[in-house]
């Protein structure tokens, strides 16, 4: 085989694809901004958004309560709430977002909590919306805080003290370092961009160097060339490979330095407590065995993407053979985000949905040696496969010049 | 020199079934010579030439160019002919030189041969005020000169034209003519495909006529209007395919 070929085949093509905007901006520009803009940019939306509806004092409505006045006058006073007057339509004022929530205090509630009596209060909200559940927590917050002052006043006065109601403490304490628990949370989500990043980024030159090429008229050009079909279909491939890789080393690469900047200003610290847990780093390691893993990925996709851009006569028509299979690697990536889903001999053969788990499982640093080389040596395989038949598929002239 | 033996090409419709684009055709085209195949469209004119260019294998038969047999050593056949269609567009995004590098590469030149060679082809067509103009921002005559230089960037013995006028205006397809013309000068083996029978009787030393794949007719202008008692090209053309092209259509 001459690879002096398949060399001069790739870099015309390569030259080329330097100057097509859609192949720069699908494989440069995306994986450079979608990652600050999905870490840094989305945690700090998130943030402003959770921050911005924790100071609202959120407007409630008490609907009954005329017999329980201390109470009512309780929830007036309370700086945290401002109760408005009732109105028939409560309901719809929680739809639309009127109102927070509603809270409905029973008949004789308040002679009923004298009484020891067992009674409910029902909080009404509208549920999903951040803004109600935040209101239905500060109603709650009062009538928790009052529950526990009657109970402490019951206990006194039966001498009982108050760790009676309370013999032991649960608690739970993590032991996974902060990587591992920022990458159990985000790591299905980096292993489905990077897989998708992998695929977008060879998309378009592979629908350029085949289906356009056919369109443009210069496959005719090419094929009247000496060098064999063999030689300028490795050619384009290694171009489509190297975009589909520019791309995922781009991604993972962003994807660390955005990381490291949200860790650098501590931007989950700022968002609570809970956030705050979810320390990111993605170290040097990390990075590059989810690069030499997404290879043989890259290879697959090229290949596939080669082979089915090269059935279509145009551009377009590319464009829409092109689209399932986006779906068919969204959704194994996808699925590997779902809660519960973890690697196993089995899953480490599914295309897609193995590579997408094992990112999962090396940003949190966790290295299982007996999946890595079945999913490296299986993904090579389908790899093989499918760069055979995109080589097949440029030595059928019904392909070629189907019409 | 090209020699054809019995070459057929036959496509596989799922509408139309089986078609048979060349059937058993064969001719013999001398170097220092024009062989021009004159047929309508649709008559097998491009598949032959597709054929003997090896972009397309030969169904049945075969042909043999400058020596090398177009179904058993394709690769060397290409390194000896030289392409030109309507259809053989430019990368747009390459310039004018740099389109005509990379076929030089892929003929194997070496550079410091390749630099001459394309110097000395872009001088003789009057090409390098554009030589670094991206093909997409070229004109039509500036595309053709650039095509022209593409095919004769390794000097092929051999060069095959097919409808290299179609769609061209006056100027820009006489200077097609002119090149075919020069080509012949040079010695050069030359096959072209057209259903123009002006740039037939202007260039060709020996006309086949092709209608439904078959090669009805075939000699020198002079021979055809002998033996079909016409002085009109264009008359005797119509008698040789009129039976099979009726046929055809109606088909």
């Amino acid at each position: 085989m001459s690879l002096r070929n398949v060399g001069i085949v790739y870099r015309k093509e390569l030259r080329e694809a330097l100057r097509d905007r859609r192949t720069l901006i699908s494989t440069l520009i995306v994986p450079l901004i979608l990652f600050p803009l999905l870490t840094a940019g989305f945690a700090a939306l998130a943030i402003s958004l959770v921050g911005k509806a924790k100071e609202e004092v959120p407007r409630i409505m008490i609907l009954g309560g005329q017999d329980s006045p201390r109470f009512v006058e309780g929830l007036h006073k309370n700086d945290k709430i401002v109760v408005v007057p009732l109105a028939g339509n409560w309901k719809d004022q929680i739809i639309d977002k009127d109102i927070r929530a509603a809270v409905e205090i029973p008949p004789g509630f308040q002679s009923d909590v004298a009484q020891q009596k067992p009674t409910a209060l029902k909080i009404y909200i509208y549920r999903g919306d951040m803004k109600s559940s935040f209101g239905a927590d500060r109603v709650q917050d009062y009538f928790k805080t009052y529950s526990d002052t009657v109970v402490k006043e019951r206990l006194a006065a039966k001498n009982v003290p108050d760790s009676a109601l309370k013999p032991f403490d649960v608690k739970q304490e993590n032991v996974a370092p902060p990587e591992k628990v920022g990458g159990a949370t985000f790591g299905g989500l980096i292993g489905y961009m990077v897989i998708l990043l992998c695929l977008t980024g060879g998309m378009y030159p592979a629908m350029d160097l085949t289906a356009g090429e056919k369109e443009r008229g210069t496959m005719e050009t090419i094929l009247s060339s000496p060098v064999s079909r063999v030689h300028l279909v490795l050619g384009k491939f290694f171009l489509v490979l190297s975009a589909s890789l520019v791309t995922a080393a781009l991604s993972v690469t962003s994807m660390g330095v955005s990381f490291w900047a949200v860790e650098h200003f501590h931007a989950f610290d700022k968002a609570g407590s809970d956030a705050a847990e979810l320390q990111l780093s993605l170290g040097p390691g990390s990075v590059v065995s989810v690069f030499v893993m997404v290879l043989p990925l890259a290879v697959l996709f090229s290949a596939a993407l080669m082979t089915i851009s090269l059935f279509a006569k145009s551009y377009k028509e590319a464009q829409s053979y092109v689209t399932p299979l986006m779906m068919v690697v969204i959704l194994p990536a996808v699925a590997a985000m779902l809660p519960g889903v973890e690697l196993t001999s089995k899953l480490a053969l599914v295309p897609i949905l193995n590579m997408s788990l094992l990112c999962k499982e090396l940003v949190t640093g966790t290295y299982h040696w007996n999946y890595i080389a079945i999913i490296f040596s299986s993904t090579c395989v389908y790899a093989a496969v499918a760069l055979f038949f995109a080589v097949k598929m440029f030595q059928r002239e019904d392909v070629l010049f189907r019409s | 020199m090209i020699e054809t033996r019995g070459l057929t090409k036959v496509f596989r419709d799922k509408k139309r079934g089986e078609i048979r684009a060349v059937d058993n055709v064969s001719f013999v085209c001398k170097p220092g010579q024009i062989y021009g195949l004159l047929g309508a469209n649709g008559a097998g004119k491009t598949t032959t030439l597709r054929m003997l260019a090896t972009i397309l294998e030969p169904t049945d038969g075969t042909a043999v160019v400058c020596g090398h047999d177009v179904v058993d050593d394709p690769q060397k056949v290409r390194t000896n002919v030289g392409f030109l269609s309507a259809a053989t567009a430019l990368y747009p995004r390459l310039t004018a030189q740099e389109m005509v590098e990379y076929f030089g590469r892929l003929n194997g030149l070496d550079d410091s041969i390749l630099k001459k060679r394309v110097d000395d082809i872009f001088r003789r067509l009057d090409m390098d005020s554009f030589r670094d103009r991206r093909c997409d921002k070229l004109s039509t005559g500036m595309k053709q000169k650039t095509s022209i230089a593409r095919t004769l960037i390794h000097d092929p013995q051999v060069m095959i034209f097919d409808e290299p006028t179609i769609g061209l205006d006056i100027m820009t397809a006489r200077t097609i003519i002119g090149f075919i013309r020069e080509c012949r000068e040079r010695g050069k083996t030359v096959i072209f495909s057209t259903h123009v029978m002006s740039e037939v009787e202007k260039l060709c030393d020996t006309i086949g006529i092709i209608q439904s794949g078959k090669l009805l007719a075939e000699g020198s202008l002079e021979e055809l209007r002998a033996r079909h008692s016409e002085a009109d090209l264009e008359e005797i053309f119509v008698k040789i395919v009129a039976p099979l092209y009726v046929e055809q259509e109606a088909n």
